[in-house]
């Protein structure tokens, strides 16, 4: 299990180096960060002193290095934008988009992970074909759809909630939290459901799924055949052998989910990270779009890794096989 | 499967055959737009001011049944722009799915047939590419290019600009599907034999593979055309996609979303519903389509 | 091992039929099967696949899997009708008065709980001890199947065991609750060839000690002439044959009784070659006027074609053939002869 983990680690790191490739290049060598700090008038040497100054003349691996090494202390240098230090502008917006990003994922396994195990337990009842008919729907709508549609209604027409930014945070430390007003609570509402749909038909059709198969398994008919309660074939054995793919799928899924928290904070002008980088598309802010990948790429990992761990948890056949493969190492 | 089966199993589903003949009519009404829209919408010498923000005849008296779905501040008229709109995403749509394609099939074959340190390194960048949502590798390409060019070109070039950038996002499912294909074939008989008379193995190889995985590829690009609408869409509407001066669905609802706090509902919902039903049609087919041609695929 | 008669039957199976509604049509799986199991008799259910030996096991336990349903006739455990119960009802009977064994152990255990933990809910759901109670009756029942270390193996999980020990874990769950009959399916046809006779001598062992009733359902008649005390012939949907099984080993009555003991090379009858019976049982939609088995007979006269044989007394069995005396034609049995 150690050697599992280890390799994984590894692949993890090999990883985050390639977006950390792909992130440098874009920083040192698409535009030029000289022509970003320096008015269109200053003299040649100048830029030439300001280049050596930067390290702009090293060799690309030292710069790379360099890069790399600045980046995990969380310094990706100025914004071409406002100026101010991309590390501190994220920090600054992080909590938002945790937050929101939060709330979805909790809001889609909530109502997703029983909408499926009921859909799979009775795949004829008439409410299960409904909501498989609306899932399909759920899939094939646009996010940003979704949150045009949720602020129309519920905010132009009905106001009973707000359409747009955080309304009343908290700071606790450098963390701005929602959770702590009523207003902030509210505010969380429509972009939650907004990000988390998708996520929640997604879930529900697979665990739907997963269940069907599970129930046509033979150790299901032999706990039935040994009389247990409906309680515990459904939800003590069938549910938990659905939950490998679950759980797979729910980390694939926290990673888009801070993806499309670029989509729902634009509709809801949510002052998040994914908000921040789209500006920053717009406006060709290349630090601020190298660090937010690096983020990205970083957070990725750590979902991956938190995923194979869940795995051994929940399968003990990959706990001996860790076991088995850690022994012959 | 044969190809009655296959047609056997269309016929027999009504959802199916709805969701074609949707697509059909979306598909023919939009291609069709310049001939059956009732006006030019994005020609400025057409537009008055003063038909500005009228709403839809069915739910209001104010309604004008030159302009049955309403019209936008501008006084545009927004069943024509939806008509010309639905044109441009399904353009965008196909182009990039053809792009993706393309560079798919090709990759695979290359990174299959020659092994190595081809395939490692085009496998890894899948890999890679993999852990992203396809948006955001989308996102960051067109990101990149705004960097590199003026924005009075981007504006000129912003068509194949998002073409590249959604087909880049969505080729490593094919490459995969045609890689596995091609490690299959390649160690079979007559992959040697044609190498023993002198025939290149990579063309006979590319005439034995491509058809063998025509099922797989055409489910996957059905399948991906739904999520190329939908990416482009969402580009246009986080304003990185295509300009105003050349709305598609995403793009109408964007414009319409700013003015929507003002009660104009009609501006995002019509194109809204248009893009939702589009998708969900094309999504019906592939989900079909996937059945019906490998249930293994699921 | 317990005489078959005068004893009340534990289990009485009085003109079942299992019907499958398709889209073509009703089939009729099984057709008018009647049969009893005395306490702590076993009786062997042979045939083809496609008999419908496991859906009349199916349909004892009342888990025959939709759309198949019991469309006639009585299940009566104990006396007791079972085969109309609410499925709550039917619930507390399984596994506590009916256990079932399957197939394939290798799938019939949940991987992804310990073998203890299988145990012990199905126990807690019937017997209702405490924690450790069923605990030490589980690690008792794991070492009467024969686990060697059960404390240590009681928290394994199924992959951990191989495929013998893991059917005899599965023993050991059907007995959980000390059940009056139990209802094996294909017990050993998944196992190695080595490992089927010490299952199959567990099984026997453990039935006679807990005075349990078995129904071996299986396709292997060597597995019924060691086992069994009685036997039923199943062929397209009905009894062919039933009778003790020495008797019906020795003489069978049914040419298809016969052709299945002339494939089986370690019973005895002296051949000069495994003789098999040629053709194939029909389809549920395509059996013939008469005698189903009537197109693979070699003896089958004209009434076989036109008029459907019960089964009817022979010797100390029963047979459905109008020919299973070779000379005249017997007699039909009455109702009254089979309920006595």
């Amino acid at each position: 299990m150690l050697a599992f983990i280890l390799r994984r680690l590894l692949q993890s790191i090999a990883v985050l180096l390639t977006v950390g490739l792909v992130a440098f290049s874009l920083f040192r060598y698409v535009g030029d960060p000289i022509n970003a700090m320096v008015g269109q008038d200053t003299p040649a040497q100048e830029r030439e002193a300001l280049r050596e100054k930067l390290g702009l003349n090293d060799s690309p691996p030292v710069q790379f290095v360099r890069f790399i090494a600045n980046a995990a202390q969380g310094k990706f240098g100025l914004s071409y934008r406002t100026s101010e230090p991309v590390g501190s502008m994220i920090v600054e917006r992080m909590p938002a988009t945790l937050e929101l990003s939060f709330c979805a994922a909790l809001f889609a396994l909530l109502v997703g992970v029983p909408m499926g195990v009921y859909t799979g337990l009775y795949p004829n009842h008439w409410s299960s074909r409904l909501f498989q008919a609306v899932s399909l729907i759920g899939i094939s709508l646009p996010t940003f759809l979704i949150g045009i549609l949720l602020i129309l209604v519920f905010a132009v027409w009905l106001h009973w909630l707000p359409s747009f930014g955080r309304g009343e945070t908290v700071q606790i430390g450098w963390w701005t939290t929602n959770f702590l007003t009523v207003k902030g609570l509210q505010a969380l509402i429509l972009p939650s459901i907004t990000l988390g749909l998708f996520q929640l038909t997604l879930l529900m059709r697979l665990v739907r799924s997963e269940m069907l198969e599970v129930m046509r398994t033979d150790y299901i008919k032999f706990a039935r055949a040994r009389g247990l309660s409906n309680r515990a074939v459904n939800f003590g054995h069938a549910l938990k052998n659905t939950l490998v793919p679950v759980i797979t799928v729910t980390g694939l899924q926290l990673g888009a989910l801070i993806a499309f928290a670029i989509v729902t904070e634009t509709v809801f002008a949510w002052p998040g990270v994914g908000q921040l980088f789209i500006q920053s598309v717009q406006f060709s802010d290349i630090p601020v779009m190298a660090a937010y990948l690096m983020l990205i790429g970083l957070l990725f990992v750590l979902i991956n890794l938190t995923v194979d761990l869940l795995y051994f948890a929940v399968d003990p056949r990959l706990r001996a096989q860790g076991t088995a493969r850690a022994a012959g190492h | 499967m044969t190809d009655s089966d296959v047609w056997w199993s269309f016929k027999s589903s009504p959802l199916t055959v709805t969701a074609a003949v949707a697509t059909i009519l979306i598909v023919a009404i939009a291609f069709l737009s310049p001939i059956l829209a009732p006006h030019t919408p994005f020609d400025p010498a057409t537009l008055s001011l003063s038909d500005g923000l009228k709403p839809p005849v069915l739910i209001s008296s104010d309604g004008d049944w030159t302009f049955p779905l309403g019209t936008d501040d501008q006084g545009r008229d927004i069943l024509s722009s939806i008509m010309y709109g639905t044109r441009l995403s399904l353009v965008v749509g196909i182009a990039s799915v053809v792009v993706a394609m393309t560079l798919g099939i090709t990759l695979g074959l290359l990174s299959g047939y020659l092994g190595g340190a081809v395939d490692a390194v085009i496998m890894r960048i899948a890999d890679v590419q993999l852990t992203f949502p396809a948006i955001l590798v989308a996102l960051l390409i067109d990101g990149v290019v705004r960097t590199v060019i003026s924005v009075q070109r981007h504006d000129e070039i912003a068509l194949f600009v998002i073409v590249g950038a959604i087909g880049l996002s969505f080729w490593v499912q094919y490459a995969r599907t045609v890689r596995g294909s091609v490690l299959v074939e390649k160690n079979k008989e007559y992959v040697q034999a044609a190498r023993v008379i002198g025939l290149s193995p990579l063309v006979i190889m590319v005439r034995h593979v491509l058809p063998n995985v025509t099922g797989p590829v055409l489910v996957i690009a059905t399948i991906n055309l739904g999520l190329a609408i939908i990416t482009e869409a969402t580009l246009s509407f986080l304003g990185v996609g295509l300009p105003s001066t050349e709305p598609s669905l995403g793009t109408l609802i964007r414009l319409g979303n700013e003015v929507l706090q003002s009660g104009d509902w009609w501006i995002t919902v019509f194109p809204g519903v248009t893009l939702a039903a589009l998708v969900l049609a094309v999504n019906l087919l592939g989900d079909w389509l996937r059945d019906a041609l490998n249930p293994k695929l699921r | 091992m317990a005489a078959a008669s005068n004893n009340p039957p534990l289990l009485e199976v009085r003109n079942l039929r299992v019907e499958f509604p398709t889209r073509r049509g009703t089939l009729l799986a099984v057709d008018d099967v009647s049969f009893d199991i005395a306490p702590g008799e076993v009786l062997g259910v042979v045939g083809e696949s496609g008999a419908g030996k496991s859906l009349t096991g199916n349909a004892i336990i009342g888990l025959l899997e939709p759309p198949g349903r019991i469309a006639g006739g009585e299940i009566r455990l104990e006396g007791r009708r079972i085969d109309n119960l609410p499925y709550e009802e039917m619930r507390k009977i399984r596994g506590a008065r009916i256990g079932a064994i399957f197939q394939d152990p290798l799938t019939s255990l949940n991987p992804l709980y310990s073998v203890g933990r299988q145990l012990i809910e199905t126990i807690q759901t019937h017997l209702g001890l405490s924690n450790s109670a069923a605990r030490t009756r589980a690690i008792d029942l794991l070492k009467e199947v024969g686990i060697p270390g059960a404390e240590m193996r009681i928290d394994h999980y199924p992959h951990q065991f191989s495929g013998g020990m893991r059917q005899r874990v599965v023993i050991a769950l059907a007995l959980c609750a000390g059940p009056r009959l139990i209802v094996a399916d294909e017990p050993t046809t998944a196992l190695d060839v080595s490992i089927q006779a010490q299952i199959i001598a567990l099984l026997k062992r453990l039935c006679r000690e807990h005075q349990t009733a078995v129904m071996l359902v299986t396709h292997d008649m060597g597995v019924i002439a060691e086992t069994a005390d009685r036997v039923a012939v199943m062929y397209a949907g009905r009894v062919a044959e039933i009778g003790p099984v020495r008797d019906v080993v020795k003489h069978a009555q049914h040419p298809y009784t016969k052709g299945l003991m002339g494939s089986i090379p370690s019973l005895g009858v002296r051949h000069e070659r495994l003789t098999q019976i040629d053709g194939a049982m029909p389809r549920l939609t395509e059996i013939p006027k008469g005698c189903a088995f009537n197109p693979r007979c070699t003896v089958h006269g004209a009434r076989c074609l036109i008029e459907r044989p019960e089964l009817m007394t022979a010797g100390s069995s029963r047979a459905a053939c109008w020919r299973h005396d070779a000379g005249g034609v017997g007699q039909p049995v009455s109702k009254e002869m089979v309920d006595a």
